[in-house]
């Protein structure tokens, strides 16, 4: 007899999955948030996983996991601490306690708890057994056992058989969140095709967590998530870095120029150049290079033929093409850069986010070499900043580094999709043949930018190249002024770029008493935190910076418009450091953290509400 | 081995083109009696013999005395940065193949900070020219050996003799799978013309390696080949579908024997004559090219003209094969197809 559990509607709700680091803990995560997705819940996901593909078994360093955030409300972030853990081996469980609310539901393989495990986890007695776990709801299921008993008669070999128990936790996980399990199972299929026996056992071990889970007497109440409050539209799911390959890929359609990437795999960003590879029918041009100076290289030799050339990459590897980006520099040629940033220095942390390359972006090459640095946000507006570094891009001929961040990279969220006919027109300044006005580096007079003269074409033939040229005439020289004069309209080019850049808008109201600034991936934790200060009657309020050179025209503004500023980074001070330069009439505040995690919400308005408490 | 070769994309020029076509305005700075001059006049005979147009030519350079070839030289073109040259090749010829794309590049520039991109290049089979001028030193930084001086040759930076193995270009460009390589000389600007002329033509990376010297710092490289009285009997001039015979009146010929090529004097032994080689370039085993770029004097002459150029798919011919494939086999034909494909859903 299934029991009559009490549904409970919430607004929304944080699950995370762990386990082994090869016990599928992100494809679970994912087709749970795929399922929640369709369904038309509201959503964030961060996957969060250990640099090895295997690591060492039962170990807390080895634990993978992956977070998502579900609801009827808008979803910002993937919430700092969950609702209900999923925890398949004691080393999830320890590795990820302190990260589950109190009266928080926490789901284990009781199987996995055996004497050896909960020696490589730690835990000098199984805390299955004693009080570590009074303060939530423990559902000790057998998954293992069940997994093993729903598939025998498929006559598996028991390694094949086990590689299943992802999905029994994923049925016992979409029971308690009164999941569809059939679209589910459309998933499994599509994931899976062509793997018929894959597909079968799949399905039947996740219909045998359900099951278990309908019969649990350890649940008593089940969650129920309402359909999300979305505008009209059409909606998918989508990460940080799918997000990043369609914007170019929808700027190369739109602007008419053929898209060329030049990359080399590296995490976190590889993924750009995976999904770029997948979508070859739209005719871009996919160049895996031999090493990350060739990525880069490749693209700009691409750019001078007229195309929209992309190079992506990760902190290290954008070390790498620092002097090649300087070549797109002087030789004034379109170049967009992403770097989608780990933590560092070196290969530092490299599944983990961090924001500690932007003053890299900003400075990191020989000579004085500006160029433009935006950011996304979150995963889904990746898609609109690679579409607008590619636009000031071509439109302004210079290079544009484009920062995102593992968090956004890996993550996803709901993604609203665009009409691509509204989005803005690309018309770069492309030389018409045979034009007997034409110089290299004649500029025009408003944006400096100098025309883009595609090989091929009658009566161009000119040279570009990494010596210093003369204004307009392009020829090698090192006449002092003339160095003097290019350095200085390099630079005032990149700055003009400002009147093409929206301005900067400020989350709450103009003026008050503390203005939080925030760039990159924090956009979801300071918005909730600033929101819920702002219902609390504060006078806060949040800007979220995407442009950063130049900075947009009223930044002045509104940082004069409150009271205290604080900063706030996922790296040392960096963004700080940057406005100390740009505006150093403001006295500003900040907040870092350098540990490889986001911020929790909970963090900021401890922070925000201290300072604002300080004289 | 390819199924089909495509021919080249490069458009025809309409009109008859002369050197005049490329003569660059620029003054060149290049040491009075340098070799490069012998290069740049070859080349300026050569282009308008290829007969492309002459918009569809592209120069992409590195760094270094012979990379300032593109200056020089009125095309379209990319000076570039230390080493890179054939990768920012790679990007132009991959994103436009209807471009004839040319490479000048040094023996420190193609080979010890670009080696990486050189080989690459050459096994992808991406459709450049690689122009190798090998003087066996680092001019540009004033005497610095290179990958290919001799060992024990003293330079500002060896000033005890070098103790490193030299690469020979040859031997790398087969060892990474190279389709097409020849060697010339800088004293013979007619060979150097021919040559050019054939890479152009070739389908795939063509490498000609340039013998010269710098008359400021490797004065004497190659003096052996260009000394009157040992020339004729150190330079073999390979012709594709022609007996290998060199010396004064032909009267020498490479056999192989003993597994290692030999030379021998005509005549001498009528059966020994019936194996004299006849030289096949186009020969997909690069077996026996190999054993020729590396043949060197006293023992063998060293050998000239184009040695190898095996017709294999150029990278860019089967990049464009992949993606009509692709299209072929899915819906997705623009981005409103891609957003719209998948799992979506609708809120109305």
């Amino acid at each position: 007899m299934s029991k009559n559990n009490k549904v409970t509607e919430k607004d929304s709700a944080v699950i995370k999955f762990a386990g082994d680091s090869g016990d599928g803990m992100q494809l679970t995560g994912t087709l749970f948030s795929e399922t929640a997705a369709m369904f038309g819940n509201d959503l964030a996901t961060f996957p969060d996983f250990p640099a090895e593909i295997r690591a060492p078994h039962n170990t807390v360093f080895g634990v993978s996991g992956f977070q998502a955030q579900i609801g009827q409300k808008k979803i910002n972030s993937s919430g700092d601490f969950c609702d209900v853990l999923v925890a398949m081996n004691p080393a999830s469980l320890k590795a990820n306690l302190k990260w589950v609310k109190k009266n928080g539901t926490i789901i284990v393989d009781a199987d996995a708890f055996d004497k050896k495990a909960l020696e490589k986890s730690g835990y000098d007695e199984n805390p299955l057994e004693n009080n570590t776990l009074k303060e939530y709801k423990v559902v000790k299921a057998p998954i293992t056992t069940i997994t093993k008993e729903s598939l025998s008669d498929l006559e598996l070999p028991q390694k094949v058989a086990l590689r299943s128990k992802n999905m029994v936790a994923l049925g016992i996980a979409g029971y308690l969140f009164n999941q569809d399990i059939n679209s589910t199972y459309r998933f499994i299929e599509k994931k899976f095709k062509g793997k018929d026996q894959v597909i079968e056992s799949n399905k039947k071990a996740l219909a045998a967590g359900y099951e278990f889970a309908k019969y649990s007497e350890e649940i008593d109440t089940t969650y129920f998530i309402p359909k999300a409050e979305l505008s009209k539209g059409k909606y998918r799911n989508v990460t940080g870095n799918a997000a990043t390959a369609w914007g170019f890929i929808a700027a190369a359609e739109r602007s008419g120029h053929k898209l060329f990437l030049g990359s080399y795999p590296i995490t976190p960003a590889t993924e750009i150049l995976i999904e770029m590879a997948l979508q070859k029918s739209l005719g871009g041009r996919v160049f895996q290079a031999e090493d990350e100076i060739a990525g880069v290289c490749s693209a700009i030799g691409a750019s001078y033929t007229g195309s929209l050339a992309v190079t992506t990459t990760s902190g290290p590897g954008f070390s790498l093409k620092s002097e090649a980006i300087g070549l797109a520099v002087i030789t004034e040629l379109p170049l967009v850069i992403v770097n989608v940033q780990r933590g560092g220095p070196s290969t530092g942390l490299p599944t983990k986010s961090e924001q500690s390359d932007l003053l890299q972006a900003l400075y990191g090459r020989n000579g004085e070499c500006p160029l433009i640095v935006i950011s996304a946000s979150t995963p889904a507006n990746c898609f609109n900043y690679a579409y607008e570094a590619a636009k000031l891009s071509m439109e302004h001929m210079t290079p544009v580094v484009l920062l995102t961040e593992g968090y956004l990279g890996f993550g996803s969220e709901l993604f609203r999709i665009p009409d691509t006919g509204n989005l803005p027109d690309i018309n770069p300044p492309v030389a018409e043949p045979n034009d007997p006005e034409y110089k290299p580096y004649a500029r025009d007079k408003v944006t400096l930018a100098r025309k883009w003269a595609l090989p091929g074409t009658e009566g161009l033939r000119h040279r570009v190249g990494g010596l210093e040229k003369f204004n307009i005439g392009g020829q090698p020289t090192t006449d002092p002024l003339n160095h003097e004069l290019m350095t200085k309209l390099r630079e005032d080019k990149v700055n003009r770029v400002v009147d093409y850049i929206p301005e900067q808008s400020v989350n709450g109201e103009e003026t008050g008493d503390l203005l939080v600034v925030g760039w990159g991936s924090t956009y979801g934790a300071i918005n909730e935190a600033v929101t819920e200060m702002q219902k609390e009657g504060k006078k806060v309020s949040h800007a979220h910076f995407h442009h950063i050179k130049p900075l947009p025209k009223n930044t002045k503004e509104i940082l004069g418009n409150f009271k205290k500023i604080i900063v706030c980074e996922i790296n040392a001070g960096q963004m700080v450091k940057y406005l100390k330069i740009e505006h150093p009439e403001f006295k500003y505040h900040q907040y870092n953290k350098i540990q490889g995690l986001p911020f929790t919400v909970q963090e900021l308005t401890e922070t925000f509400n201290k300072i604002l408490e300080e004289k | 081995m390819s199924e089909k070769i495509i021919p080249k994309r490069v458009p025809n020029s309409e009109v008859d083109l002369t050197k005049e076509d490329f003569k660059s305005d620029q003054i060149i700075k290049w040491c009075p009696g340098c070799g490069n001059t012998a290069v740049l006049k070859a080349v300026e005979d050569a282009f308008p013999e290829i007969g492309y147009k002459k918009e569809n030519f592209l120069f992409v350079s590195g760094i270094g005395c012979s990379s300032r070839f593109p200056y020089y030289i009125n095309t379209y073109g990319i000076h570039g940065i230390h080493g890179r040259a054939a990768a920012i090749a790679s990007g132009v010829k991959i994103a436009n193949p209807s471009l004839s794309v040319w490479v000048a590049t040094g023996d420190g520039d193609a080979m010890a900070i670009g080696g990486n991109h050189f080989i690459h290049t050459i096994r992808r089979n991406i459709d450049i020219n690689i122009l190798l001028f090998n003087n066996q030193v680092y001019a540009l930084t004033k005497g610095q050996y290179s990958p290919t001086t001799p060992k024990s040759g003293v330079t500002r930076t060896s000033p005890h003799g070098t103790i490193e193995h030299p690469f020979n270009p040859a031997g790398l460009v087969m060892g990474a799978m190279g389709t097409f390589f020849a060697r010339v000389i800088d004293n013979d600007v007619k060979m150097m013309k021919e040559v050019i002329k054939e890479s152009a033509y070739h389908d795939g990376t063509a490498v000609v390696e340039i013998l010269q010297r710098c008359v400021i710092y490797s004065d004497d490289a190659f003096d052996i080949l260009r000394d009157k009285n040992y020339k004729e009997d150190y330079r073999v001039y390979l012709k594709h579908g022609e007996p290998m015979l060199f010396g004064k009146d032909n009267s020498k010929g490479i056999i192989f024997e003993d597994n290692k090529l030999k030379q021998i004097n005509v005549g001498e032994d009528k059966e020994a004559d019936k194996k004299i080689l006849i030289h096949d370039q186009y020969n997909p085993d690069p077996g026996i090219h190999r054993m020729l770029g590396y043949m060197h004097p006293p023992e063998m002459p060293r050998a000239f003209g184009v040695i190898r150029a095996a017709r294999f798919d150029t990278y860019e011919h089967l990049i464009d094969k992949q993606i009509n494939n692709v299209r072929e086999s899915t819906n997705v034909r623009n981005m409103d197809d891609l957003l719209n494909s998948g799992d979506t859903f609708e809120i109305s």
